[in-house]
């Protein structure tokens, strides 16, 4: 069922924009919310992965005869244990999934494609035994050659994952095989004419190293799979159906029959949008007749699930000497890692987006490598080919002696603008974010020796898509709201805020919960900045039903016209339709609550759902202010301010609007100056941990400050745009361009860790 | 070899639990005791999601075997509001939404509860400092750092 | 199945006649903050463990002869939290309080950190500028070794089977002594030292150096005392030119490794900036006039 387009509301809002506490807020600081790891049932086993040692191999044999041997280990599994899934490309381009590739991550076949890529597994009696089982496995491996930066993936004598891979999306299709997936391309306009008319062009390479999500709570789940052919999974994920979908698709089970319940999760920034462990621990499950718990080690996390791609770029943008850009060329050359799907159309889409633009070409290249399969990671592709437009993006103000946010704002896209891809940008808000940072009294003021000042902007499609939403009235006329989001930052607070405005009544008579794959219809991951956008619509409209209901209950009671009852102010009020509905002041008005008291005698419960396929999803645009002082003798930087000025449309509860701009920019400077992944000789990670993959800790960083510019979107009953994603795009530029402004040297290789620093000054490489 | 039988004090109540030699406090906790409010983010403390207090010691619990709890007052966040009253720092946290995902919210409550117990009247700078080694990835840590500022206020009587 | 014995005894001779008499790898567990973790990464296998935070000589901080001494097992936060300790030494003070964060220091040890024998231990080159003393007790008696003469390499140490440290002794300190500690980390804190230096000196009455020594971490096999870079201290007044021949020497002193962490390059010319601004601090404290 299509959303409706409906027309924001005018009145003043009640409830939308304060900050009440959240509903799930006790649990959680008491440590009585329950995450994926924190359930158990009697007779419950331990799970366990065994795990490639090789970046790269042929698994010639698998022995598990000596783990099926040792006492209490219940069941070993392998890939054997998984039906074959069919090689084929499903859902659209940009998100396509191919079950042929997912469950060979899940469970490797014919080879092993990264180190840490699962081979078999064991369900055993304690955590001790199945680590014993794990070690009597005997894999026979044939050790192939490895590749994994993208640039050594795509030359030409480079070690193949796939000795059939032919390129897609290249016209005639190459004859010879290689490590690249796809090619996509996007051209506007004639890009060699607008070069021709450039006064000046600027050419800029960049390289970005894979890094992580880095949410602090590892995969697990806990799975109770009967011989009967159901099964139920407690899992931390960022879409419980998602995993219902895949778990199914994986075991060779029906939809119905698999029923995934939502626990807490902790963090996933995308990373959680896939699965790893659940189709394990329900084929352990299964084979076991037990339930069986797994819960990934930190180490595993790093190395057997998905960091986002590493990355070589090359962007060139034309210009004019009065600051007219007429032409924008990018080359993204994106890791996809062990399997097919990186982000990278993703990131041809959105690097030149916040710009007007006549002449673009966009080019796009998803190449596999012995590292694993990359999986979202917060506006996935757009924070990449960012660090690359917008570090070129300064270069060229510097080159033209503009102001970069003038220059920005002199080329920003508005409603109307053509993007690359093909319609039409349909909504204001990325000149009001360069505003708001030109309007700050920061912007001007004086800096120190060393310190420097450097701004980016970023574009994020955001999502609509499918969400259900249930709401029920109480008999004593409190309120369940019922979504199938699960609640990663807060979103029960906005549902429940959402819909106390909508109903009129206070937000604690409101109930917001997350309810199991069973209990709600099909909703969509929790990502893409969708859930206050599209599971809110659905709230929204499933509130709109509820006081429908009511009017039509109270003109029962009153034994007037249907017509003649209006909902207002958390009311049933009885008005003349003939009137222009003008309040007759005949009958006292009917709250929620009396209405509630009276349902068996009006028709019985008051409940209504609403299913929605939302479109009009907004972009988000960001812009970003960082201010940085780099120790010039050890090439260390550190960020003294950073403001982060976002249009959200509307802050349903700006206390956790705010956490996101904050939480993605703190993510984006780790990104930035210290995160990623390192790799030895024989493609080992190095760094699988925390200590060694250094994500910023508290006295790192300085308050973020957070401008939320809100510009209603339309299409939303709040006029809500999704908020959870672009803070991060802009990030690692605006870093970059500290530091370039900092000490006259452009750093373009991520991450820009103290000793490139260091570098870059003593070698002179100017900006 | 027979398990080790250890007597502690938990959250001020007497408990006792079976345990190997290699067993850390926090698979005890969560596994054995099933107090599940301490976390597991690392296991090799770098993340202080598993946050404890022995003997009004702050650790990670990660790197503290169970078996040397033996007589040892423990205190978890399953222990810190008192009854249905919540400790300031947790009122605080939800106030200031200081949680997101909320899973390294346990382990930092714990550490702001031992800095406040020490410092009554921190900086920003000393906040930071002490929560150095509670990772947090969802927050970027300013409405955490608010948070215990206001909730050192409170408990200061300003 | 992995069954490993655990023993606490509380006198120190049974905690040595346990690590001396052990069939299999024996440990001493102090803080465990390293040794769990080699534990869980399948590092170490050890058969037996002795937990010696139960032996009251190995807990205890004291003065003694003008100077002090604490046991190799007190925990980090308690030495740091000892405010003559940490008057009297503010350097290695402020090194202790670089192992790792709160929590890893509420049990973590001096003596671990030494012992554990990482070169790019905190403590140690603090320990080492500031000449102390380990006292360490074994199945042959008492003996006593330079901090600088325990760590032999990595992970490795100059003790026999059955040797504990059991304590520091830190020295009286003469009148004008100051020390210092920096290190090299990319963030602010919970990273393993790229490179550690640790002065300590002491200016006569003119201001001018009368005694100096420099260590220098992470940049080789072991904590590296560095006469050469003291050399360069004496006899001066900490200026602009001594500090630069104190970064030369403490640049050529380094034969460091690439790792994850720093590479060669780096570390050598990092060597060089810490020592020189740890002189300054330690200069300052010693309470030069300017």
């Amino acid at each position: 069922m299509d959303a409706k387009t409906i027309a924001p509301d005018q009145k003043a809002l009640k409830v939308v924009g304060t900050r009440p506490v959240r509903p799930d807020g006790a649990p959680k600081v008491t440590g009585l919310a329950r995450y994926g790891a924190d359930f158990s049932l009697p007779g419950m086993l331990w799970g366990d992965i065994l795990r490639s040692p090789h970046a790269h191999a042929r698994i010639r044999s698998i022995d598990t005869s000596k783990a099926r041997a040792l006492p209490g280990v219940k069941a070993v599994i392998t890939a054997a244990d998984f039906p074959e899934q069919k090689y084929e490309f499903v859902g659209p381009e940009r998100v396509a999934i191919n079950y042929w590739h997912m469950t060979r991550n899940v469970m490797a076949r014919e080879k092993v494609l990264y180190e840490g890529h699962a081979v078999a597994a064991v369900a055993a009696v304690s955590r001790a035994v199945a680590a014993a089982a794990l070690r009597l496995i005997a894999v026979d491996y044939e050790v192939l050659p490895h590749v994994i930066d993208v640039d050594a993936a795509m030359a030409p004598d480079a070690p193949l994952l796939f000795e059939d891979m032919i390129t897609r999306g290249i016209e005639p299709a190459p004859d010879k095989p290689s490590n690249i997936s796809k090619r996509v391309e996007l051209n506007l306009g004639d890009i060699e004419a607008g070069f021709a008319a450039a006064d000046e062009i600027v050419e800029m390479n960049f390289k970005t190293a894979p890094v992580h999500q880095g949410y602090i709570e590892p995969h697990a789940c806990l799975a109770r799979f009967d011989s009967g052919g159901q099964g139920e999974l407690w899992s931390a994920s960022q879409g419980h159906f998602v995993v219902r979908a895949y778990t199914a698709q994986l075991l060779g089970m029906n939809i119905g029959d698999v029923l995934v319940h939502p626990a807490e999760i902790g963090g996933g920034f995308g990373g959680k949008t896939v699965i790893y462990v659940e189709p394990v621990a329900a084929a352990l499950s299964r084979k076991s007749g037990h339930p069986v718990k797994i819960m990934m080690s930190r180490e595993d996390v790093f190395k057997a699930t998905g960091p986002t791609s590493g990355s070589s770029m090359t962007v060139r943008i034309g210009v004019k000497k009065d600051g007219k850009i007429v032409a924008a060329d990018g080359l993204f050359k994106f890791q996809a890692g062990a399997f097919p799907g990186s982000p990278v159309m993703n990131a041809t889409m959105c690097g030149f987006a916040p710009y007007n633009i006549a002449n673009v070409r966009s080019v796009g290249y998803d190449v596999v490598s012995n590292r694993p399969k990359s999986a979202a990671y917060r506006a996935p592709g757009s924070p990449i080919s960012a660090f690359a437009v917008e570090s070129t993006m300064d270069a060229v103000a510097v080159r033209i002696g503009m102001d970069p946010l003038k220059f920005r704002l002199a080329n920003a896209s508005r409603t109307g603008t053509p993007t690359a891809w093909g319609p039409k940008h349909a909504h204001e808000g990325y000149a009001e974010t360069l505003q708001a940072l030109l309007d700050h009294p920061a912007y001007q003021a004086p800096l120190a020796k060393n310190q420097g000042r450097g701004v980016a902007s970023g574009f994020w499609f955001n999502n609509g898509g499918e969400s259900c939403a249930t709401v029920h009235v109480n008999e004593d006329g409190t309120v369940v709201v019922a979504t199938g989001s699960m609640d990663i930052g807060g979103s029960r607070a906005s549902m429940a805020i959402m819909a106390a405005e909508t109903l009129g009544i206070a937000y604690d008579r409101v109930r917001a919960i997350v309810a199991d794959t069973a209990s709600i219809g099909y909703t969509h991951v929790t990502g893409g900045s969708r859930v206050t956008f599209a599971t809110g619509m659905a709230v929204v409209e499933a509130c709109r039903k509820v006081t429908a209901e009511l009017c039509a209950r109270a003109a029962m009671i009153w034994k007037v016209d249907r017509e003649d009852a209006v909902w207002e102010d958390g009311c049933a009020r009885h008005v003349d339709k003939n009137d222009k509905g003008k309040s007759t002041g005949k009958f006292e008005p009917l709250s929620l609550k009396a209405i509630a008291a009276k349902r068996a005698v009006t028709g019985g419960p008051i409940v209504a759902e609403a299913a929605v396929n939302a479109g009009g999803a907004a972009p988000g645009f960001a812009s970003e202010l960082c201010e940085v002082e780099v120790d010039p003798e050890t090439g260390s930087v550190k960020v003294l301010r950073f403001i982060v000025a976002q249009d959200v449309g509307r802050a349903i509860h700006p206390s956790y609007v705010e956490g996101q701009l904050q939480g993605g920019v703190v993510q984006g400077i780790g990104w930035a100056l210290n995160e990623e992944y390192i790799y030895d000789d024989a493609g080992r990670l190095l760094n699988a941990g925390f200590l060694d993959y250094r994500i910023p800790v508290a006295s790192d960083l300085p308050m973020i400050e957070t401008i939320m510019v809100e510009v209603p979107n339309p299409n939303h009953p709040f006029g809500v745009k999704g908020a959870g994603e672009v803070n991060i795009v802009p990030t690692m530029a605006a870093v970059a361009n500290a530091i370039n402004h900092a000490i006259g040297r452009r750093l373009t290789e991520l991450p820009m860790s103290p000793p490139k620093v260091l570098a870059a000054l003593d070698s002179g490489a100017k900006g | 070899m027979a398990k080790h039988h250890i007597s502690a004090t938990l959250n001020g109540n007497a408990v006792e639990y079976l345990c190997e030699t290699q067993q850390t406090l926090l698979e005890v906790l969560r596994d054995e005791l099933h107090l599940t409010g301490t976390k597991e983010g690392c296991g090799t403390g770098d993340c202080g999601a598993c946050s404890v207090t022995v003997d009004a010691r702050l650790v990670c619990s990660c790197l503290v075997l169970a078996v040397e709890a033996q007589g040892k007052s423990i205190q978890t966040i399953e222990g810190m509001a008192a009854g249905e009253h919540l400790h300031p720092l947790q009122r605080k946290f939800l106030e200031h939404a200081a949680l997101q995902c909320g899973v390294c919210t346990p382990g930092i409550l714990i550490a702001a509860r031992s800095l406040l117990e020490r410092n009554p009247d921190p900086t920003e700078e000393e906040v930071r400092f002490w929560l150095a080694g509670n990772l947090c990835r969802c927050t970027g840590y300013n409405k955490i750092v608010d948070a215990v500022l206001d909730a050192a206020r409170e408990m200061r009587g300003n | 199945m992995n069954e490993i014995r655990y023993e606490a005894p509380t006198r120190l001779e049974d905690a040595v006649a346990l690590l001396a008499g052990a069939n299999g790898v024996a440990k001493v567990l102090a803080g465990g903050t390293d040794l769990l973790i080699q534990m869980r990464g399948g590092r170490v296998a050890p058969a037996l463990l002795v937990d010696i935070k139960g032996i009251p000589e190995l807990t205890a901080i004291v003065a003694e002869n003008g100077g002090f001494r604490f046991g190799a097992a007190l925990s980090c936060m308690e030495l740091i939290e000892n405010a003559e300790f940490a008057a009297a030494w503010p350097g290695l003070t402020d090194a202790v309080k670089l192992i790792g964060s709160v929590q890893v220091k509420g049990r973590a040890s001096v003596g671990g950190n030494l012992c554990n024998a990482s070169p790019a231990a905190d403590s140690v080159p603090a320990l080492i500028a500031a000449g102390a003393v380990a006292s360490i007790a074994g199945p042959g008696g008492r003996r006593e070794a330079r901090v600088e003469d325990v760590a032999t390499g990595p992970g490795k140490t100059s003790l026999a089977r059955g040797e504990i440290v059991t304590s520091f002794f830190l020295p009286r300190r003469p009148p004008r002594s100051g020390d210092a500690y920096l290190r090299f980390t990319p963030r602010t804190e919970m990273d393993i030292a790229v490179v550690g230096a640790g002065i300590n000196l002491t200016l006569d009455e003119k201001g001018v150096c009368s005694q100096a020594r420099v260590s220098l971490g992470a940049v080789a096999e072991r904590a590296l005392l560095v006469p050469e870079a003291a050399a360069a201290l004496l006899g001066s007044k900490i200026d602009a030119p001594a500090l630069a021949r104190l970064g030369a020497a403490a640049s050529a002193a380094c034969r460091p490794i690439d790792d994850k962490r720093g590479t060669r390059e780096f570390r050598i010319k990092i060597a060089a900036v810490l020592a020189r601004r740890a002189a300054a601090i330690a200069a300052d404290r010693a309470g030069r006039k300017n």
